[in-house]
């Protein structure tokens, strides 16, 4: 039996639906309940759904054998975990934004807005730059607005909030996609499943 | 006394006690502090993880032993002979993540001197010895640094390449292998080199003959024929279906070389053994020797394999008009047949599988 932790939403269905199509369905999950996990006994696969924040945690510890998760989580959390797969899909960006007119001039701290913590200071550390971060759980593009800080550190899809808030991107941090992940323990002792899984699910990408 | 009384830990911790000393490793006794001077200079040992310090009463800077490698090591002189020593430690660490404190339990063994072949492989054999302690179904990875750092150091891209693809190795990731090659412009033939090396795991006799191709010459010829020397002795051991070369068990370079290994049972979610060859570790530290030696994570094993806990055997009720002698008595008689058992007034909150009732005086 394979555990697998999806994330809520759009990308997990989707990926979820690539899972089918390479042979790894299980019916009940289309069920609309309010159930948290669906097995499949002849595919040999429990799916559930957890906090997109959350999957690499299951994955890590243990509680899930693999997971779908962004490369933004990844790169915040570092889980000690193996990442086998780019699933190419969830594609978006890490980037820093501003307001259309702002410059920074770097006489002064700069003052950064992000939910991505880890990922703001390693890249302003790289570059020698002075900041001071603002950890904002959600909203993240009002910060600038409001004059709470200088710029924000986010992802960034197709820019369209960005723009309506007058807001654009000024630098590129990392490209970002849904990859899949495998709890290094488990892998030790499902590693055949596994390979198959990632093998069938690799050709459909 | 019966076995059931122990816990799963502390079954695992007699039985490797018992097995290191066999094996000539003289039990080691240490303080719980020592210096903090020490870590700072090995900071990278203790992989990204905090050490609690504090101040002793004359305001010297003192740690709660995060490790217990380098206690031993460095209370250790470049004597002649080999020096074999196990231990049974709680090791403090903060928590990188959460930043809380951590209490954990280790057990382990260090093998210090003129490090040969028999000693590595006995090293090894124990490790699997201690996983078998632990549950049958378990495996050993182990890898060949100099595998990996010689292909490297061939390539020649210097130390932030090699840290950056240390870590892609660590987490198997063949995608990123193949970007971080193109960015820092490496050969096609050399980054397909680098994919064997990170998509080749398994039994050892597949592993090596896919790896002959890419390790075709110099030093990492001479490590991989290493590697193969000491699998073809494991496998001459009950363990060969145990063992894998895994070259994702990646320890840091400054410390370790040769070969390192992680131990994986079936059920726990993390690696429950970790070790290796430190002589680099030795040799910054002034020392001409070598040393081997692995950690078992014994807290790890917390509740594995137990049955949930009911409670206890037999609940023992009495009230105000039970003779006490009546209670004693009883309670002995079923203690003596080797149950558990509690004697209270209530059953409220407790968890029992039988029940004896005294109440109402003697009946």
């Amino acid at each position: 039996m394979i555990n697998i932790a999806l994330p809520k939403g759009r990308l997990g269905e989707k990926v979820y639906a690539l899972f089918e199509k390479a042979g790894y369905e299980c019916p009940s999950i289309k069920e609309n309940n309010r159930k948290l996990i669906f097995e499949n006994e002849e595919k040999a696969v429990r799916y559930f759904w957890v906090k997109p924040s959350d999957v690499s945690i299951y994955v890590e510890r243990g509680a899930a054998d693999i997971g779908i998760c962004g490369k933004d989580i990844l790169t915040e959390y570092t889980p000690d975990v193996y990442e086998l797969l780019d699933m190419k899909t969830g594609i978006c960006r890490m980037a820093v934004a501003a307001k259309k007119d702002f410059y920074d001039d770097g006489q002064h701290t700069l003052k950064v807005a992000t939910k991505f913590v880890n990922c703001a200071k390693a890249y302003y550390t790289a570059k020698g730059r002075d900041i001071d971060i603002i950890k904002l759980n959600g909203s993240i593009e009002i910060a600038p607005i409001l004059g709470l800080s200088d710029v924000i550190v986010d992802i960034v899809e197709t820019g369209t909030t960005l723009k309506e808030n007058d807001l654009e991107v000024k630098e590129e941090i990392f490209s970002i996609s849904a990859r899949l992940i495998a709890n290094k323990a488990s892998f030790k002792f499902k590693t055949e499943a596994v390979e198959t899984l990632v093998a069938k699910v690799k050709e459909l990408l | 006394m019966s076995d059931a009384i122990l816990k799963k830990e502390e079954k695992v911790a007699f039985a490797l006690r018992a097995l290191y000393q066999q094996y000539g490793y003289l039990s080691y006794k240490m303080s719980k502090f020592e210096e903090y001077d020490l870590y700072v200079e090995n900071k990278d040992f203790l992989v990204g993880e905090g050490v609690i310090t504090f101040n002793d009463t004359n305001g010297k800077l003192l740690a709660l032993k995060p490790d217990v490698t380098l206690s031993i090591i460095k209370n250790d002189g470049d004597e002649a002979g080999k020096r074999k020593v196990c231990y049974n430690e709680n090791v403090y660490r903060i928590s990188e993540k959460t930043k809380q404190f951590k209490e954990i339990m280790q057990v382990g063994l260090e093998c210090i001197g003129d490090i040969g072949v028999y000693d590595v492989f006995e090293t090894l054999y124990l490790a699997m010895s201690s996983l078998a302690a632990i549950s049958p179904s378990f495996v050993l990875d182990v890898s060949h640094l100099g595998v990996v750092s010689s292909v490297l150091e061939e390539i020649g891209l210097g130390e932030k390449f090699a840290k950056e693809l240390m870590r892609k190795i660590g987490e198997k990731n063949l995608h990123e292998t193949g970007e971080l090659c193109d960015k820092y412009g490496v050969s096609e033939e050399n980054k397909q080199r680098l994919l064997t090396i990170v998509g080749t795991y398994g039994a050892p006799e597949k592993v090596i003959k896919t790896l002959s191709k890419v390790c075709t010459s110099g030093k990492a010829k001479q490590a991989l024929t290493r590697l193969q020397t000491l699998c073809d002795l494991l496998k001459t051991t009950e363990f060969a279906d145990n063992i894998r070369i895994d070259f994702s068990v990646v320890n840091d370079m400054n410390y370790y070389n040769d070969i390192v290994f992680k131990g994986f049972i079936d059920g726990i979610g993390e690696g429950v053994l970790s070790g290796g060859r430190y002589d680099k570790m030795l040799s910054r530290m002034g020392r001409k020797s070598g040393g081997i030696g692995f950690a078992v994570y014994v807290d790890l094993l917390e509740g594995f394999g137990e049955e949930k806990s009911v409670g206890v055997d037999t609940l023992v009720l009495y009230d105000e008009a039970t003779p006490i002698e009546k209670i004693a008595q009883t309670t002995r008689t079923l203690v003596a047949e080797g149950k558990r058992v509690k004697a209270q007034q209530t059953t409220a909150g407790a968890r029992f599988k039988n029940l004896v009732d005294l109440t109402g005086g003697v009946r």
